[in-house]
């Protein structure tokens, strides 16, 4: 397999998606749609936003036009890749009498051949797949349906060059350099002078499809430049979070009058829960046939701000605004690591930007922290 | 096909015998084509009622009886109160067993288990397993509290506890005419209860107030947080940690619990609302 990264122009990627879409992928990536950078699927590389860039801060998205016609110079928008992993809906199972009148369950599957190929992953992305991975896959049982699209999805990453207020993966030890869990990993370099993306083979799949590509390899100054262009990020992120000393302060603060503070601003909309690329609460629902011979399980997704969530026969159990917002977050960054032994959050800043009222996760985690920290 | 324990399997109904005006007991069996279910004391199975929904209902079994799963189901929502018509032949779904079970290896002790309302059906599992293994305690007292007397279950396993050697003491919070028993809520019986607190193992299983007042009441008797154990409930779905949604602090009550020692739990069981 081919070690070192490789040169890649602009047109060789416009190739390399054709040649993903001829191998049978459905080809998933960014494209704008209502002045917003979404996943959905792609037909070429031109439907990419080529020449976008976005202005991300605590409920406030905007998209500009860039001066350059970088495919990949922007973030991450509302979607998240487990939209097309897990689905918003699925079907687990149908039951129906036979015509012997016997009643059969029949599990729902994947068709074999459906794979994808996600286009653009971020770092921080990758991340948010390992976590998923570790929730759908336990002693106790696989999500059969998930795990089956993850084995047959092709992961084109995408390093960062640019980031938007919101972002912190840099403390949150996701990002900004994609390190492992790709197929093809690109870093694109434009400006005045030049344009082309620096491109790294992280599997077989990938190998045989850069094969009649003809690339060549980089020079060395090309990966310092594309490397550098990743590596300045670090220091342009503005949000952060301290990563080691959250799940302790979260796990003593539970009493704390902050949880009732922030719930004075939460709307409890589930924005921040929709957007967000682990989390992996659902619900389920009977549907029955109008002659109700045939039942049909679905599962669709759930938030831990809707009353429905922690619902119980003798009420429901979470039903301030506090204790939700409280569960979102000691979930999200203390008990996940008692529970999957990482963080549940990767640093996007999905939450903060989709906030209609603009709540800042690291700034609550903050004020929690200094809470703590005062001396009696 | 992979076994996928997201998916029912057919179970038949054997019996459905009314317990009082609300609860119920089914007994079903594994259909042709369905293994039989082992299952440990304290767990719970999903029970699926085609049409109407699903449900989690502890064992309330013998995990000792192959071929036989019990449940005690009490009518409180719409999936319930439909199950409560099951007739014997009708199909359900079952998925399970799930969860973890009452830590009974305290050799020597005095095994205490109090149930409130509808907590005994999981209490019952524990006490089949402790009375055909009764040389290794020193002895056993099941404290069981109902609202009234037209409330309480399992009056014949009551009689037969008593003569199989089990102390059972019931208490109502409101009696009637005919009622002799002691009357009061069933925790201010717990400490009289109590000979050694060192040698104590209390399993409890109730609503979560009762619960709270009966590990305040073993713990100012001096019983250990490691000798106490404790059955919760939050909104079961899918039984394997999937859905999320019966999570309590870190843990999720369908795996890591529903049986929890208190010990770990200590940190997390005053916190409202969890």
């Amino acid at each position: 397999m081919q070690r070192g990264p490789l040169f890649c122009p602009t047109d060789q990627f416009e190739q390399l998606l054709s040649r993903l879409k001829e191998a049978g992928y459905k080809l998933l990536g960014p494209t704008v749609r209502d002045e917003v950078i979404i996943y959905d699927e792609l037909h070429t590389a031109q439907d990419l936003p080529i020449g976008w860039t976005d202005e991300q801060d605590p409920g406030r998205y905007r998209l500009k036009r860039r001066a350059d016609n970088a495919y990949f110079g922007y973030n991450v928008g509302p979607h998240s890749w487990k939209q097309f992993l897990f689905p918003p809906k699925e079907k687990l199972w149908t039951a129906k009498r036979q015509a012997n009148n016997k009643l059969v369950v029949l599990q729902e599957t994947v068709p074999p051949d459906e794979k994808m190929a996600f286009i653009g992953v971020r770092a921080c992305e990758i991340q948010g797949l390992f976590v998923l991975d570790k929730v759908f896959n336990t002693a106790q049982a696989v999500y059969q349906q998930y795990q089956q699209r993850r084995e047959n999805t092709f992961i084109l990453a995408v390093n960062c060059t640019s980031v938007v207020n919101t972002c912190f993966c840099a403390s949150m030890n996701s990002g900004p350099h994609v390190k492992e869990g790709y197929d093809l990993s690109l870093t694109e370099v434009v400006d005045e002078a030049q344009h082309y993306f620096l491109l790294v083979v992280g599997s077989e799949k990938a190998q045989a499809l850069c094969r009649d590509l003809n690339l060549r390899a980089a020079t060395r100054t090309e990966q310092e430049l594309a490397y550098a262009r990743v590596q300045q990020t670090v220091d342009q992120m503005v949000r952060k979070v301290d990563n080691g000393r959250v799940p302790e302060v979260l796990r003593n603060t539970l009493g704390s009058k902050q949880w009732d503070k922030v719930a004075e601003r939460c709307i409890n909309c589930a924005n921040c829960t929709l957007a967000c690329p682990t989390c992996f609460c659902s619900d389920t629902e009977e549907v029955v046939s109008v002659d109700g011979a045939q039942v049909d399980r679905w599962q669709h997704w759930e938030s831990c701000f809707n009353l429905s969530h922690s619902y119980l026969h003798s009420g429901t159990v979470r039903s301030s605004a506090s204790s939700r917002y409280r569960q979102w977050l000691t979930h999200k960054f203390g008990t996940w690591w008692d529970q999957f032994g990482v963080s549940g959050c990767i640093g996007c800043g999905r939450c903060i930007t989709w906030c209609p009222v603009g709540i800042d996760v690291t700034e609550e985690l903050q004020q929690l922290q200094e809470e703590y920290d005062k001396p009696c | 096909m992979l076994d996928n324990v997201l998916v029912p399997k057919l179970y038949e109904v054997k019996s459905n015998e009314k317990e009082s005006a609300d609860v119920y007991t089914l007994t079903l069996a594994a259909k042709e084509g369905t293994d039989e279910m082992t299952f440990l004391p304290g767990q719970f199975n999903m029970l699926h009622h085609f049409g109407f929904g699903e449900v989690a209902i502890s064992h309330a079994g013998d995990s000792s009886c192959r071929g036989q799963v019990v449940h005690t189901v009490r009518s409180a929502g719409p999936v319930t109160e439909q199950m409560s018509k099951l007739k014997p032949g009708d199909e359900v779904g079952v998925r399970g067993p799930f969860g973890s079970t009452w830590p009974l290896d305290k050799e020597g002790s005095d095994v205490l288990l109090i149930a409130g309302g509808i907590g005994l059906p999981p209490l019952r599992s524990a006490l089949c397993a402790l009375i055909a293994n009764k040389s290794r305690y020193n002895s056993l007292t099941l404290l069981y509290g109902a609202k009234n007397p037209e409330d309480l279950i399992y009056r014949e396993d009551l009689r037969r506890w008593q003569e199989q050697g089990v102390k059972v003491v019931i208490s109502v919070d409101q009696g009637d005419a005919n009622w002799k028993g002691p009357v009061g809520v069933i925790t201010h019986l717990i400490q009289k209860n109590i000979r050694d607190p060192k040698n104590i193992l209390a399993l409890i299983c109730g609503p979560e107030i009762m619960i709270e007042f009966s590990v305040k009441e073993l713990e100012q008797a001096g019983v250990a947080a490691k000798d106490i154990a404790v059955s919760l409930e939050r909104h079961m779905q899918c039984g394997v940690g999937f859905c999320g949604r019966c999570q309590y602090g870190p843990f999720f009550l369908c795996k890591d619990g529903p049986v929890l020692p208190y010990e770990k739990l200590q940190h997390w069981f005053w916190v409202k609302e969890l």
